[in-house]
């Protein structure tokens, strides 16, 4: 009976490699990465803030179920990471009309879903189809309009697809990024039955599910974990020729602080972390040499940390006291004045331990492509600030409290998201600061919900630290942030005609960068743009703090990267070096 | 212990805290930002050539390159003055003084117990928050006992459905979940408060919600007194009600009143604290035990800075001290 059994385990063996064998693609068609040849085995442990919602890619807004499914599922051109050039996918090639307006996109033959279906052009029309129905309310779907109406996509033959861009747009083929395509056979019918939102949620079985990502989900263990396993058909292969991906298991559990991540990875229940605070960074460094693992400093990342001031317009129930603030936040010299009495080297030093760069400008230097380096950057001087707000008519009381005209003292507060450790520190680093030119600061913490409702729907406060991450680094991914109608204008959002001169030259900019090829003139559209924000301080520019990530030693194609995700962007390349096999479970 | 002597310590914590413009060397507030999380600054009797020196001195510190470590200047010693020059600050709230207890020249302050993630001296926070946090414990103790004392004198002399009614009430606010019933309180009001509002904000919340037991206690007290022989000749004799509470009620109640403040001044403390620990209390900068150790929410500072435990640590004899001085009244109450 044994001798039978390993027999059989023999012979399946054997039909499944010849099967791979038989089911590759042409040469032309293959993707062949450019990693360290590694060898199969043993899983990773990633830790989440909190447990993905769900694992369809229509409906995902949240960080946790994006990081995964984007393993799961594979766009049709793809921005690398490390490069962060354009690099193609499930798309071996494509051509681009002299105007701008029309791809060509040819397909990859032999690539199939994780169940082992055809992948083609009739799967990459449904796919749009379904992000672009109203109906749905796809994430994507903003995305890929452009100048307010859809891209159309056409199949011209099982392996081709052309797809028009209504207006010229300066980088569209970052439009196809992350857009993960959907597999025709199994969501056709949740489609035409109107159950697309509720499909592929954490409790469908595995084999309702298939995707063209390096892994595909095997189970979920509610409040414990989330597994995905290997995808045998996955269709990228390294230099040597073996089928990616190396490893067999990827575990994610749900870590709610990134206190508790770092002490889990600290304790080797976790191989990789990311988003690491520059304290928890120094603390796991200093704990290295008795530990197996490793820590990166990325050095500047996208994200930066600023300050800004409600600019809405006072509603009239407004108190008199309210108006007031109102009228100093519009005043350029009382912004100028706060801009140059907060120390940002303190911050740096202080809150990010050295591992930030201090920001004079909204476009942080780690975002190389965009980054301004002309802007000026004025070193922190009180005495400005204080002749800055002397200029505006602002004086001072004996005792230092600083009044404006009407006799009023300044006292205003900063509103911070709790859960926000830096955030917190920076204001009250700022409360601090701007004590010593008179003005009284108090600083309020809120969860990220209520401050942003405050923020953005009852424009009920008067200034607020935040960060923004800078989406993939591109000036068009902050639109809806510099337009003066854009939702997220933090200051004044949602405004009919732009309220002040220097946000309709920011309007027209931003529309004029959005529909130029030329990339050095983008640049230097885009460089006026951070001028022009660094000169009126609708937001004034703090720090960038580094990205900081760790894995455990042996983890071999380990190449953080700055933009999302720093650590499992390249997970199909990931293998453990040696005897390891990651995290124990 | 006997209760001069805990009440003589209790007083010496209170009147540093009340004084803390004079024994702080620094101004709670001020931010060292090259010395955050200093650890407490050693104070030495042996220089360097090996020569004892009487006065103990400290050398200034130098922040290291990286990090936030620091590390002492030892070419220069700084002797320990007292009754020093410093910093101009206000003292137990009424006139402005530079003179501090004690100070050095030296250009970096003296950390008794080390600084905190601002750089700020954690032993002038610990005394200017002990105005905070001492007095929300005793005032609220003192607030709380008063309305329990009236409720509960009320409800216990008059009897029938005065008693009931006020009683029935103390037994709803006594299955409350006081800490989320705070939570609460404290979210629907102004976000932004000075301190002073804070602090009486925090005080009234405490008593509001701290009267029932107090009163319960007192209503026993009060209803035994009562029925006391002598008390019923004194009614009988004509005596007015007020005058039977004063003179005949009051005196038998006055030890357990005492024993019960010193109960709960540190239960209210604790109250203070907690509130302030997460962020409903007093808010920064202005110091108090609460905030103080609200930092340690954070992993490194559990794993690296001892010192951010003092303020939780200093708690502990204080909460001492009020219990020997509660063992002590309680001790004198049962034997008169």
């Amino acid at each position: 009976m044994m001798r039978l059994f390993g027999l059989l385990v023999l012979l399946v063996a054997s039909v499944s490699a010849s099967s791979f064998a038989t089911q590759r693609a042409p040469a032309s068609d293959r993707f062949v990465s450019t990693g360290d040849v590694g060898q199969r085995g043993g899983q990773l442990v990633v830790a989440q803030r909190t447990e993905p919602r769900t694992l369809n890619p229509i409906t995902a807004v949240d960080s946790p179920s994006r990081d995964v499914i984007r393993r799961t599922t594979a766009d049709l051109i793809h921005v690398n990471r490390d490069t962060q050039q354009l690099e193609p996918a499930l798309a071996k090639s494509w051509t681009v009309s002299p105007d701008g307006r029309r791809f060509t996109l040819l397909l990859r033959r032999g690539v199939r879903f994780s169940d082992g279906d055809v992948f083609d052009a009739d799967d990459v029309v449904f796919s749009f189809q379904v992000y672009l129905d109203e109906k749905v309310a796809s994430t994507q779907r903003d995305n890929l309009m452009v100048g307010g109406k859809p891209i159309a996509v056409t199949k011209l033959d099982q392996y081709s697809v052309q797809i028009d861009v209504p207006d010229q747009y300066s980088s569209a083929e970052r439009l196809f990024d992350s857009v993960a395509m959907l597999p025709r056979h199994l969501l056709a019918q949740p489609y035409q039955e109107g159950r697309l939102v509720e499909a592929w949620g954490l409790g469908t079985p595995a084999a309702a599910m298939a995707g063209l990502g390096p892994f595909r989900f095997a189970e979920h263990v509610p409040g414990e974990r989330l597994v995905l396993e290997r995808n045998a058909n996955y269709w990228k292969e390294d230099r040597a020729g073996t089928q990616l991906p190396y490893l067999d298991r990827v575990v994610f559990v749900s870590v709610p602080s990134e206190d508790a991540q770092a002490v889990r990875f600290q304790a080797g229940e976790a191989d990789v972390v990311t988003r690491l605070s520059a304290t928890n960074f120094e603390l796991l460094l200093k704990d290295q040499p008795r530990r197996n693992y490793e820590l990166r400093d990325l050095g500047a990342g996208l994200t930066y940390e600023f300050v800004f001031f409600n600019q809405n317009d006072p509603a009239p129930a407004l108190s008199a006291e309210a108006a007031a603030r109102r009228r100093w936040f519009r005043q350029l010299a009382f912004r100028q004045a706060v801009g140059s009495a907060i120390d940002r080297d303190g911050i740096v030093r202080l809150t990010y331990r050295g591992r930030a760069t201090p920001l004079w400008g909204h476009v942080p230097p780690g975002n190389k492509a965009w980054f301004n380096q002309a802007l000026p950057r004025p070193a922190r001087s009180l005495d400005r600030a204080r002749q800055q707000l002397r200029a505006a008519g602002f004086s001072w009381l004996p005792d230092g409290t600083l009044i404006d005209d009407q006799r009023q003292p300044v006292a205003f507060t900063i509103l911070t998201n709790s859960g926000n450790a830096e955030r917190n520190q920076i204001a009250t680093i700022i409360q601090d600061d701007l004590k010593q030119i008179g003005m009284r600061v108090g600083v309020v913490t809120l969860d990220l919900r209520a401050m942003l409702d405050r923020v953005m729907t009852t424009h009920d406060y008067d200034a607020c630290v935040l960060g923004l991450s800078g989406g993939d680094g591109d000036p068009n991914s902050e639109m809806n942030v510099w337009l003066s109608s854009g939702a997220t204008h933090l200051w004044r959002p949602g405004q009919k005609v732009p309220a002040t001169p220097w946000e309709e030259e920011i309007d027209a900019l931003m529309r004029e960068q959005i529909r130029t090829r030329d990339g050095q003139r983008r640049k230097r559209l885009y460089d006026r743009v951070q001028l022009l924000v660094a000169d009126n301080l609708p937001i004034i520019s703090l720090v960038s703090p580094n990205v900081l990530v760790g894995a455990t030693t042996g983890l071999a194609n380990f190449r953080p990267t700055v933009l999302d995700h720093p650590a499992l962007w390249n997970l199909e390349e990931l293998f453990w070096r040696g005897r390891r096999a990651g995290a124990a479970q | 212990m006997r209760a001069p002597f805990a009440l003589g310590c209790l007083a010496l914590v209170y009147l540093s805290a009340v004084f803390a413009g004079f024994v702080a060397p620094y101004d709670p507030t001020t931010q060292h930002r090259e010395l955050a999380f200093v650890s407490p600054t050693r104070i030495h009797f042996v220089d360097d050539t090996g020569r004892l020196h009487l006065r103990p001195f400290v050398y200034a510190m130098i922040p290291a390159s990286t990090g936030t470590a620091v590390i002492e200047d030892r070419s220069r010693p700084y002797p320990i003055r007292f009754v020093v020059r410093g910093a101009r600050g206000r003292v137990a709230g009424v006139a402005d003084s530079d003179w501090h207890l004690f100070g050095t020249e030296s250009p970096t302050p003296l950390f008794l117990f080390g600084s905190d993630d601002f750089g700020r001296d954690l032993f002038s926070r610990l005394l200017f928050g002990g105005q905070i946090s001492l007095f929300a414990g005793l005032l609220g103790a003192a607030l709380s006992l008063a309305l329990g004392t009236v409720i509960g004198g009320v409800a216990g002399y008059y009897g029938g459905w005065v008693d009931e009614i006020n009683m029935r009430i103390a037994e709803l606010f006594l299955a409350l979940p006081w800490l989320y019933l705070l939570f609460a309180v404290r979210m629907a009001l102004p976000l932004d408060l000075a301190p002073t509002q804070a602090f009486l904000l925090v005080l009234i919340l405490i008593a509001v919600v701290g009267w029932a037991r107090p009163a319960r206690l007192v209503r026993g007290l009060v209803l035994s007194a009562r029925a006391r022989d002598y008390v019923a000749a004194a009614r009988c004799l004509g005596a007015s009600d007020a005058y039977l509470l004063r003179r005949h009620v009051l005196p038998q109640i006055i030890g357990m009143l005492l024993t019960q403040a010193a109960l709960l001044a540190p239960q209210y403390i604790l109250a203070e604290v907690t509130l302030s620990f997460f962020g409903l209390g007093v808010e920064e900068p202005v110091p108090s035990w609460g905030n103080m150790l609200a930092s340690l929410q954070r992993y490194h500072v559990v794993a690296s800075y001892w010192w951010m435990f003092l303020p939780g640590i200093v708690m502990v004899p204080v909460f001492w001290l009020y219990h020997s001085l509660a063992d002590a009244l309680h001790r004198r109450a049962m034997s008169t």
